[in-house]
């Protein structure tokens, strides 16, 4: 059985698309046989972070309308072959879709794929709401910032109301969050939400917290997304996100400050 | 509106009751398939968002009921209500619809229940509620409703009696009981209790960060409830129209 993963958040900006590339990736990196899908129609961005943007022939809008059969509009990724793409139109907008037309695509995947990622845009509106519409599991990607966690918290109440699984009194889509663009020295400074508050309001099952870092700017300017990076500590948060939605224990990190740490230890304020 | 024999004043006239006439929408109906007449009535209502929310409107099952097509009036109500609009009468109903919808204090309009309807005459006015024989059964129905998820920003919950909540309400959230609202969790979200004007319904919650509360249209926003502590719980009631909060013990 498939599962279908959505990527959302409600606020445009907070690591949406950089988050559906690492998990595809991590996910088709340990084995599991992972498609990708742009839902942003219109505002393309998928192929540019994943480094496909030269190799987009048909896309999803395409294949919704007949235009183009699945196997001509996947891309296979160049770093991993269990990895594929469907890319967005650019040329089309958000109407272009339907609900129909993405349950038929996504059918069709499930046949032949284990996990597939709707990288949904922002908003609440019909794009956002076909992203969610077919899902099993959601990644609520969160800013630690009040207008971030006020999104958030609406897509929830929208996916709780308005999917698949809760017209048809399924139960309902598991819910995770993962905190994004997370600075341990601004959360102390009283700059940013701190985890504790981010989670009083949405309290959600938490899959991780990304840092924020140089290296997530610098994978998507290259194109390859930044869970390839080993080295860079946002690589490894992703690669700890993917591990526990696979089910295994691995300890939270980038959450405390290093830094106040070895102030505290030598006294200094 | 009730009040209160006790309070009231001797020399001034406490009410009186004036005979008043309405234009209200009618929402007549010719399928019963209830996903059909959710996604048209969305439509409908899209169109129009500003004029339709929270209008009162009066629904029309005599074409159904015509042609022999069955519907459930107590899903009905709440799709209507789920739609952002007030259900207040029922007309063109059977005897069992009718019960049903007194059992969801909704007023039946008896003069329409069995001769045909002219479409949508303008002196169709809506019916005045004959209130004496549907709240007495109405009593008896006054169930509790009971919310075991939390409640998120931007969604809207009506109940006709009483609403439990286990979990918390967001803020932007909206809660809303003819009866009383109690929240086992922190309260960010809009509480409005005794909507239908019941001044003795009460809010009580665990933790008041509420944006708005309000009890039978008495309200107080965020801003006037900055003193209130934080983190205890209290209960919120009605007395010479001030609302009084008070920790709960």
């Amino acid at each position: 059985m498939a599962r279908i993963i959505v990527v959302t958040s409600g606020k445009g900006g907070v690591g949406k698309t950089t988050t559906s590339a690492a998990i595809a990736m991590g996910l088709a990196k340990r084995g599991h046989k992972t498609v990708v899908i742009d839902f942003d129609v219109g505002l393309r961005n998928l192929d540019l972070i994943m480094g496909c943007e030269r190799r987009v022939v048909y896309d999803f809008v395409n294949v919704i309308n007949g235009e183009a059969n699945l196997n001509q509009a996947l891309i296979r990724d160049k770093n991993c072959n269990l990895l594929y793409i469907l890319p967005a139109s650019q040329t089309r907008d958000k109407d272009a879709l339907n609900l129909e037309g993405v349950g038929r695509v996504l059918e069709e995947l499930a046949k032949d794929f284990k996990y597939i990622v709707c990288d949904s845009p922002a908003g609440i509106e019909k794009g956002a709401h076909l992203a969610m519409y077919y899902a099993d599991d959601a990644f609520v990607v969160t800013n630690p910032e009040v207008s971030s966690v006020r999104d958030s918290d609406r897509m929830l109440g929208i996916m709780a109301s308005k999917s698949r699984r809760a017209e048809l009194a399924m139960e309902p889509i598991k819910e995770y969050l993962l905190l994004t663009r997370y600075d341990p020295n601004r959360v102390e400074s009283g700059e940013m939400l701190s985890l504790d508050d981010v989670q009083e309001i949405l309290s959600l099952h938490l899959l991780g917290v990304i840092p924020e870092s140089k290296s997530v700017l610098n994978a998507s300017n290259s194109g390859i997304p930044v869970i390839l990076d080993e080295k860079s500590d946002a690589g490894q948060a992703y690669a700890d996100i993917v591990a526990r939605y696979l089910g295994e224990k691995r300890p939270h990190r980038f959450i405390e400050n290093k830094k106040g740490f070895l102030r505290k230890l030598f006294g200094g304020k | 509106m009730s009040i209160d024999p006790e309070k009231m004043h001797d020399i001034r006239p406490v009410l009186e009751i004036r005979s008043s006439t309405f234009f209200v929408p009618v929402l007549v109906l010719y399928s019963n398939d209830l996903a059909v007449i959710e996604q048209r009535l969305q439509q409908r209502l899209s169109q129009a968002p500003d004029f339709f929310r929270n209008s009162p409107v009066v629904f029309d099952l005599h074409e159904l009921n015509n042609n022999n097509d069955e519907i459930d009036v107590v899903r009905l109500v709440e799709l209507i209500r789920n739609a952002g609009l007030f259900p207040i009468g029922i007309r063109g109903g059977n005897d069992f619809q009718n019960k049903r919808a007194s059992s969801l204090f909704i007023p039946v309009d008896a003069t329409q229940s069995s001769q045909g309807i002219a479409a949508e005459t303008p002196k169709a006015a809506a019916p005045i509620p004959k209130p004496q024989p549907i709240v007495k059964e109405a009593v008896a129905y006054n169930a509790a409703t009971l919310i075991t998820q939390p409640v998120r920003s931007g969604q809207r919950i009506y109940v006709s009696g009483d609403l439990i909540i286990l979990t918390q309400v967001s803020a932007g959230a909206e809660i809303m009981a003819e009866g009383n609202i109690h929240v086992y969790n922190t309260l960010r979200g809009r509480a409005l209790a005794g909507v239908q004007g019941n001044t003795d319904a009460r809010i009580f919650c665990f933790d008041l960060q509420a944006e708005l509360i309000s009890i039978a249209g008495d309200y107080k926003t965020s801003e006037d409830l900055k003193e209130t502590v934080p983190k205890k719980p209290v209960q919120i009631y009605l007395q010479n129209h001030a609302l009084i909060i008070k920790e709960l013990v």
